[in-house]
């Protein structure tokens, strides 16, 4: 099987390619993760709903007859009230509590989530046409959709524009500020109650750009949520808190790894593979961890 | 023993044993019960005694399921041939081989995936935390998701149980036989723990959830409690799932085998409900939880899950102590700790 792959590189350039575009997209929905776990100590499972729910807004601008690349803008000013409306309904309790607590009352989100949408819209596998083409390299051997790059794109300027917007804003160093301690970011007047949940609220904004992008460039299904949210946290512990070129690399890598179990095992064992590695990767950790007598805290 | 909980015990044996009499339109129901009775009990061994949250003794739960259906198909027929053949019945059980089939079946069910624990916990119990969540998290679907792909059980399409040998008595005996597996699975169970938690693996799965490091500082060797602390639940968890394939009569990887947002989450919260950490809280949490999914589930007609979701954020965000940690905190004397008055109203002052 792996013969296959060198006998075929035009194959495995397509992969790489489709998988860096793919990682990209993935890195943007982990830096939210990050975000949040490092500012707010929480570990978010229904970050994956939260993209599927960014993605359908995209979707229904598509069916209104605007153009889906529009929710970009739209998908993060709504996603990011209701970022702010979650977190004052339930995150907000669970904030100083154990992880695990955190962990659950999310997981019950997520489920709820993901039954409200297959309510509301339907069960059925959409996508918004984008109609931005394709763009042929190597004689068409490899082709790259439009849509994907344009996602890139817009990953990298979120990103970026985040980055810039946390080291200059007065909020962005606040945030800062609660992430290293926030006992002591409260006692130089920062209200930390507000710096929550405008952390949750941005996460919940970058999920929303991530998913109208995932509208135009993949398909959306109320209950594929969680392989965004699993791919998220390992990206994140592969990269560390905080580490947001780490975040972009183990991203693109987690990409590539994806596109080439797609080819090499079959499509039907894709999902399993994302999280066969999180345990692989996980375990690996513990090993080498363990034997300076250490374990993952 | 004392008097009283002899009368509580026998009470409880006598109930269950006469119920299929008494309800008999219920008996599936109750039979369900004991299962989610054996689940979250076998997950509070993680989950309370160890302070290991646990989101992936579904694992088990599938592995026993699809490893008992095969075995009782196997042991007779061509397994392949089956899956192929799909709902139309090629092939018969007679009722020897019935019977022979289901206790090879539910053995092996609760034998391999308690070598699998084995096996996979060296590993795995060495994260903590919310990590050990994660990744049992992980390893729970990704299970779903690798069963989804193997032809030889079926794939997506999902296995059939061998159905009810027709000579010997309708689905009236049918129900019966199972009724009485799960009912003395879940005696069973509850003696087996009740003994484990009273000798020093008890304790030492209470230490490892107090203080880990210190535990081992003391000279116990935490990993291996671990790891048969899981073996354990492993066992009890396949035996369950075996039994629950036989009931459903149809087994299908994400839905009913590896089902992680019903049955592996239903554990959790039955266990949390009734109070983690205490012997009777999850067999209470579980009676709290079915009789209230039995019973209010038909009102929210197709709402179910959205109701599900709602409660497990309403139990872990303003009930996490369960109803045995509230009773606990309302009468500590029955609990058998002595309470200091003064000490009590400092608490009170300082709150």
């Amino acid at each position: 099987m792996d013969l296959l792959i060198f006998q075929a590189p035009i194959l495995m350039v397509q992969a790489s390619l489709d998988g860096i575009l793919l990682g990209i997209l993935f890195a943007l929905i982990a830096y939210g993760m990050a975000l949040q776990w490092g500012v707010m100590n929480i570990i978010n499972i229904a970050q994956g709903e939260l993209v599927i729910v960014g993605g359908y807004i995209a979707y229904f601008m598509y069916k209104a007859g605007v153009h889906p690349g529009f929710g970009i803008i739209v998908s993060p000013i709504i996603m990011y009230f209701v970022g702010w409306g979650l977190y004052k309904l339930v995150i907000n309790k669970v904030v100083d509590r154990d992880l695990f607590i955190s962990i659950l009352a999310t997981f019950g989100i997520s489920i709820l989530t993901q039954q409200l949408m297959n309510f509301i819209f339907g069960s059925d596998v959409v996508v918004a046409q984008s109609n931005f083409g394709t763009t042929m390299f190597f004689d068409g051997m490899v082709t790259l959709p439009n849509a994907k790059i344009f996602a890139a794109i817009v990953s990298i300027a979120f990103a970026i524009g985040l980055v810039i917007y946390m080291r200059k804003s007065k909020l962005g160093r606040a945030i800062r500020a609660t992430a290293q301690n926030a006992r002591a970011a409260k006692i130089m007047g920062v209200n930390t109650e507000k710096v929550y949940a405008a952390t949750f609220g941005i996460n919940a904004a970058l999920c929303g750009v991530a998913g109208s992008l995932i509208a135009i460039t993949f398909t959306l299904h109320p209950y594929v949520g969680l392989p965004y949210t699993v791919r998220s946290f390992m990206i994140v512990i592969i990269a560390g808190l905080g580490n947001l070129p780490g975040v972009a690399i183990s991203g693109m890598g987690l990409g590539v790894f994806e596109e080439f179990a797609d080819y090499i095992l079959g499509t039907e064992f894709r999902i399993g593979s994302v999280f066969m590695l999180l345990v692989l990767i996980l375990v690996y950790r513990r090993f080498k961890l363990s034997r300076k007598r250490e374990y993952l805290k | 023993m004392k008097k009283s909980n002899l009368i509580l015990y026998g009470t409880i044996l006598i109930l269950g044993l006469v119920a299929p009499f008494i309800f008999p339109g219920f008996k599936l129901q109750i039979s369900f019960l004991w299962i989610l009775i054996v689940l979250a009990m076998t997950w509070d061994v993680q989950g309370g005694q160890m302070g290991y949250n646990t989101f992936g003794n579904i694992l088990f739960f599938g592995v026993g399921m699809y490893l008992c259906a095969s075995v009782q198909i196997g042991m007779f027929f061509p397994l392949a041939e089956w899956t192929e053949a799909g709902g139309e019945k090629t092939f018969v059980h007679t009722a020897p081989q019935y019977f022979q089939g289901i206790v090879f079946g539910l053995l092996l069910a609760g034998i391999i995936p308690a070598i699998i624990a084995g096996l996979i916990g060296y590993g795995i119990l060495g994260l903590r935390g919310h990590y050990f969540a994660i990744c049992t998290l992980g390893l729970g679907i990704a299970a779903g998701e690798i069963a989804g792909g193997i032809e030889l059980i079926g794939a997506g399409q999902g296995m059939t149980t061998p159905p009810w040998p027709k000579n010997i008595g309708g689905t009236e005996l049918r129900s019966q036989f199972f009724y009485y597996i799960c009912f003395g699975l879940v005696i069973f169970t509850f003696l087996f723990l009740q003994w484990a938690y009273k000798t020093r693996f008890g304790l030492v799965l209470n230490a490892i959830r107090d203080n880990e490091d210190k535990a081992e500082a003391m000279g116990i060797y935490t990993m291996r409690y671990k790891i048969i602390g899981w073996m354990v639940s492993a066992f009890f968890v396949g035996i369950a799932g075996g039994l629950m394939g036989n009931m459903v009569g149809y087994i299908e990887p994400v839905e009913v085998a590896f089902a992680g947002p019903t049955f592996g989450v239903f554990m959790v919260l039955m266990a949390i409900l009734g109070g983690k950490g205490t012997l009777w809280g999850p067999v209470i949490g579980a009676t709290v939880f079915h009789l209230f999914k039995e019973g209010f589930w038909t009102f929210f007609l197709g709402w179910q899950y959205v109701a599900l979701g709602v409660l497990i954020v309403v139990i872990v965000v303003f009930f996490p102590e369960g109803i045995m940690g509230w009773l606990r905190e309302k009468y500590p004397e029955k609990f058998g700790e002595v309470v200091d008055e003064a000490d009590r109203k400092a608490q009170v002052e300082l709150k």
